[in-house]
């Protein structure tokens, strides 16, 4: 009799096998299950709090009536600045990185190095950074030099300072990449024509990332937006008269606003509709920012020369 | 016959635009750097009154001096008991020893009360509850996030894998300030609920043996009480869970990813199963990066601010209980530093804790960056 | 041979990308106004003795070079040289063509605007210029201000070659040209070298030997980073003095 080269059934699994196979798919759709209810959850008690009047007004009554505008505006001024620092000295370093640094050089690897620990560094760390060096060093030389006494204060430029330091790596991480998918040929072709290689990085390679710098940007502002712990001591406030003027004025900040609701406030149960609704817009301008660097990479990415 | 090439060089303005930009973005590169040293000189700076024993207004210290001149100068005016002056002298000395050393084995002490008549700045509390809280957050997100991008890297179909990616992305831009929300309206509550459940057994149990045992009754109830509080770091441990997932599931799915589809070949081919494939060659050959990515997702959980300061009920208790309040090193900084009276010791001390964070931070990002991740290059550069 | 005749001048060249010698002892004469082909085997060194030329292998950190490449007399490694300068005279066209991602007339512009910004009406003539040189103007005449990444494979490689000629270069480096091209293209480029050589000096690289056959008017046969045999273009493929050579182009190996 010939036994039978190959087995027709499989082998009957065992339970270390169901266990090994089932413990992933169980943990993924944990994971994804997960992430729906949080969603879910932000989404469905805080779309009834939002209203036109909720995001035009500014807060009455110990925030259980109005809007929040003021923290939307101080937010939205605050991460532009922190573009306006951040991008440009971002985009340097990354071209750096991906034109300039010969990769195993012990300059290029500590830029690396220091990246990447950036990228790691506690936010709140961030914080005491602004309020040491920002503040304590740069503000307070400013003010013995003028003397003047408001640059060593917490305020909007020293707070857009901090984050911008804080998002850096995003940006280098986001912008390099692009770089790199400028193709090689394109440089050669330019330097073969006699462009020097700063013309050929300022005509052909940025050109070519502009979009990838975009996405850079667009990523440190949805990152930055939604960071609390930095700017709690460098110029976030509860409650303001006014909206910010000057540099040195201090602001409104949704996350702030969030926090300072979520644990102090005297009548925590009437201000939850309204915090909810907060809370919604914050998830909703960081993702919304998100979603659109997402699409912006993918295309990036699809891109074929 | 014409010289093909003019030796001259191209005009000084050219040369000058060259050199500035290729120095400028070098310069401008170095800017990372430079801040890491910043970060560490400024915020040691502002601990330096700590470190260098100046602290400013540091009151008892002030008194104490005063104290001390008080007893020299009779000693002083006295020459007659040379004796006495001699033996009181490194007795006094002895004394300043004992002081300036107080402020530290104050700091290693264990009651964090920074504010009140006799300040006490021990940070054992902060550093069980950091440790704790930190503990929670990966006990969760561990095996959450490896099994997960097992089963994305090997299982998974294509379509869930194209989808995954992003949702998790997502959960990684939830703002700490909304997962620290999060767990104040509702995991809390989900905690206490299963909390009280399991209570109500121990308590049943507590006083079932109580009765046979009765010397022992109020041990039994102590021993058998989980807690009595609502915020505690398990509620702060699972909002820091959240946090962590997002680091731990892509990093580790990208090490997995990266591995050589050779090797799964190779060992589908030799007649293993997919499971046995995944688990025996493709995880042991990804293994640096999943440390590296556990360590990451420490390093996050360590240092997170706001979900520790809203969760976690912010009490400083020293205990192993994971069920009672905890106080982070972080969350100490957030919550205290706005309010501290700037350049005394309590304020240098929330700097010398500042000064904790980034030395944590920067070596477990030196161990994955020189250790793990050359482990890694060098493990796949054969293949 | 006049001397006058001879562009670019190679003497006992050699290459080193770190360790590893590239090229050994390369020797050979250049005409002008003439085609002259590299072939052999893939790594034998043909491509990086076309990049030298250039200096384009500049940008490789491990590389090096000693002996002589003289271009009309002047040596192309001199210390003295400035290697911008070098590459507008010594124009090349890739293997891979790839235009910027710019308009059909802004990439043939983009040489000329690099140091200086000329008169737009100059630009034009030159632009007109170089795309009739490359046998392009007709085909993109009226849709010169479209981007040049809509162009066919065949009109992009034309149009790398309007690019560079519009630079007006001495001499031609041309890195497998054609190797990417559909025959009919390929064709077209050939036809194409034909016109100008009576205008540039030109070198080419080619795996395809029937291409040099047709092409060139001298031939270098490489190996291994040697310099097998260098001859008359009919000559080494109708009577090869070595043996390698006949080999190769009689395809027993390679």
């Amino acid at each position: 009799m010939n036994p039978e080269l190959i087995t027709r059934k499989p082998i009957k699994r065992s339970k270390k096998e169901y266990l090994a196979l089932g413990l992933p798919a169980f943990s993924a759709f944990v994971l994804v299950g997960l992430i729906i209810l949080l969603l879910a959850h932000f989404v469905w008690h805080g779309l009834p709090g939002l209203t036109w009047e909720f995001l035009t007004q500014s807060p009455r009554n110990n925030n259980t009536e109005g809007g929040i505008f003021p923290a939307i505006y101080g937010t939205v001024i605050l991460v532009f600045m922190m573009s306006l620092l951040g991008v440009p000295i971002g985009t340097a370093t990354a071209v750096y990185l991906s034109e300039y640094a010969k990769q195993s050089s012990l300059f290029a690897r500590s830029v690396r190095f220091g990246v990447n620990t950036l990228a790691g560094v506690p936010s709140i760390v961030f914080g005491l950074f602004g309020v040491g060096f920002f503040m304590q060093f740069i503000g307070k030389g400013i003010d013995t030099a003028s003397g003047s006494d408001i640059w060593s204060k917490p305020s909007l430029l020293w707070s857009a300072a901090t984050l911008s330091v804080l998002t850096l790596p995003v940006v280098i991480v986001s912008v390099e990449e692009a770089l790199r998918t400028v193709p090689q040929e394109l440089r050669a072709a330019s330097l073969a024509l006699g462009a020097t290689k700063w013309q050929t990085i300022w005509k052909v390679v940025l050109p070519n990332s502009l979009t990838g710098i975009l996405t850079g940007s667009i990523l440190a502002i949805g990152r930055g937006a939604g960071e609390v712990a930095p700017v709690i001591f460098v110029g976030a406030v509860y409650s303001l008269p006014e909206l910010p003027s000057s540099l040195t004025d201090q602001f409104m900040h949704m996350g702030y606003h969030i926090y300072v609701l979520a644990t102090q406030s005297p009548n925590a149960a009437e201000a939850l509709p309204l915090q909810y609704a907060s809370t919604l817009v914050l998830l909703l301008l960081a993702f919304s920012l998100n979603l659109t660097a997402g699409l912006i990479r993918m295309r990036i990415r699809k891109q074929q020369y | 016959m014409p010289e093909f090439l003019s030796k001259k060089k191209r005009s000084k303005k050219q040369i000058i635009i060259e050199l500035l930009a290729e120095w400028g973005i070098r310069i401008t590169a170095s800017f990372s750097i430079i801040v890491i040293f910043l970060i560490f000189i400024f915020v040691f700076r502002e601990a330096g009154g700590l470190i260098f024993g100046t602290a400013k207004e540091l009151k008892p210290k002030v008194e104490k001096k005063v104290k001390e001149s008080d007893i020299l100068k009779p000693e002083v005016y006295n020459p007659e008991t040379g004796e006495i002056e001699k033996i009181k002298e490194p007795e006094s000395k002895k004394k300043k020893e004992t002081k300036k050393q107080s402020i530290w084995e104050n700091i290693a002490g264990t009651v964090w009360q920074p504010v009140g008549k006799e300040p006490k700045y021990g940070i054992m509390p902060l550093l069980a509850g950091t440790l704790k809280v930190t503990f929670v957050a990966l006990l969760l997100a561990t095996p959450l996030g490896i099994f997960a991008a097992i089963y994305t890297a090997f299982f998974a179909k294509r379509k869930f894998r194209e989808w995954i990616k992003p949702t998790v992305e997502i959960l990684a831009g939830f703002p700490s300030v909304v997962l620290g929300f999060f767990c104040l309206v509702t995991i809390v509550r989900g905690v206490n609920l299963i909390t009280t459940y399991i209570q109500s057994g121990l308590d049943a149990f507590a006083a079932g043996l109580g009765f046979l045992l009765p010397f022992a009754k109020e041990y039994l109830h102590e021993a058998c009480t989980i807690s009595e509080f609502h915020y505690s770091g398990v509620v702060g441990g699972i909002g820091l869970g959240l946090a962590v997932i997002p680091i731990i599931f892509t990093i580790t799915e990208d090490a997995l990813s990266a591995v050589p589809k050779s090797y799964r070949e190779a060992s589908l081919a030799l007649g293993a199963t997919e499971w046995e494939t995944a688990f025996k060659v493709m995880l042991p050959a990804a293994l640096p990066g999943v440390v590296a990515a556990v360590l990451l997702g420490i390093g996050r959980a360590f240092g997170e601010t706001m979900i520790a300061l809203m969760a976690t009920g912010n009490a400083a208790l020293l205990s192993w209980n994971i069920f009672h309040p905890v106080r982070t090193l972080a969350a100490t900084i957030g919550s205290e530093t706005g309010e501290v009276q700037w350049g005394s010791l309590h304020y240098n001390i929330l700097f010398f804790l500042g000064i904790l964070l980034f030395i944590v931070s920067f070596s477990i990002n030196a161990v994955t960056e020189l250790f793990v991740k050359k482990y890694l290059t060098k493990k796949f550069q054969g293949a | 041979m006049a001397k006058d005749s001879v562009k670019i001048k190679i003497r006992n060249f050699n290459v080193l990308y770190g360790e590893k010698q590239a090229l050994n002892d390369i020797t050979l004469d250049v005409q002008i106004n003439k085609v002259t082909a590299f072939i052999g085997p893939s790594g034998c060194g043909k491509s990086t003795l076309l990049r030298s030329i250039n200096r384009m292998n500049d940008l490789i950190y491990t590389f090096s070079a000693n002996g002589k490449l003289t271009i009309d007399e002047t040596n192309v490694y001199d210390p003295d040289i400035d290697v911008v300068e070098l590459r507008k005279k010594v124009g090349m066209v890739f293997q891979k063509s790839i235009p910027f991602p710019k308009s059909i007339y802004e990439n043939v512009a983009y040489g000329l605007r690099l140091n200086q910004t000329p008169p737009s009406t100059e630009v034009d003539e030159i632009v007109e210029y170089s795309l009739k040189k490359a046998a392009l103007w007709d085909e993109v005449k009226d849709r010169l201000h479209d981007s040049a990444t809509g162009l066919s494979g065949g009109q992009q490689q034309r149009l790398c070659i309007a690019r560079a000629v519009a630079v007006n270069p001495e001499i031609l480096l041309m890195d497998e040209p054609c190797s990417a091209l559909d025959p009919i293209s390929t064709a077209k480029i050939e036809e194409l070298i034909e016109e100008l050589k009576d205008s540039y000096t030109i070198v080419i690289v080619t795996h395809n030997m029937q291409q040099a056959a047709r092409v060139s008017d001298s031939t270098g046969f490489f190996y291994m980073g040697d310099l097998i045999e260098f001859d008359k273009t009919r000559t080494l493929f109708t009577s090869p003095s070595k043996k390698e050579t006949e080999d190769y182009i009689t395809g027993r190996f390679g």
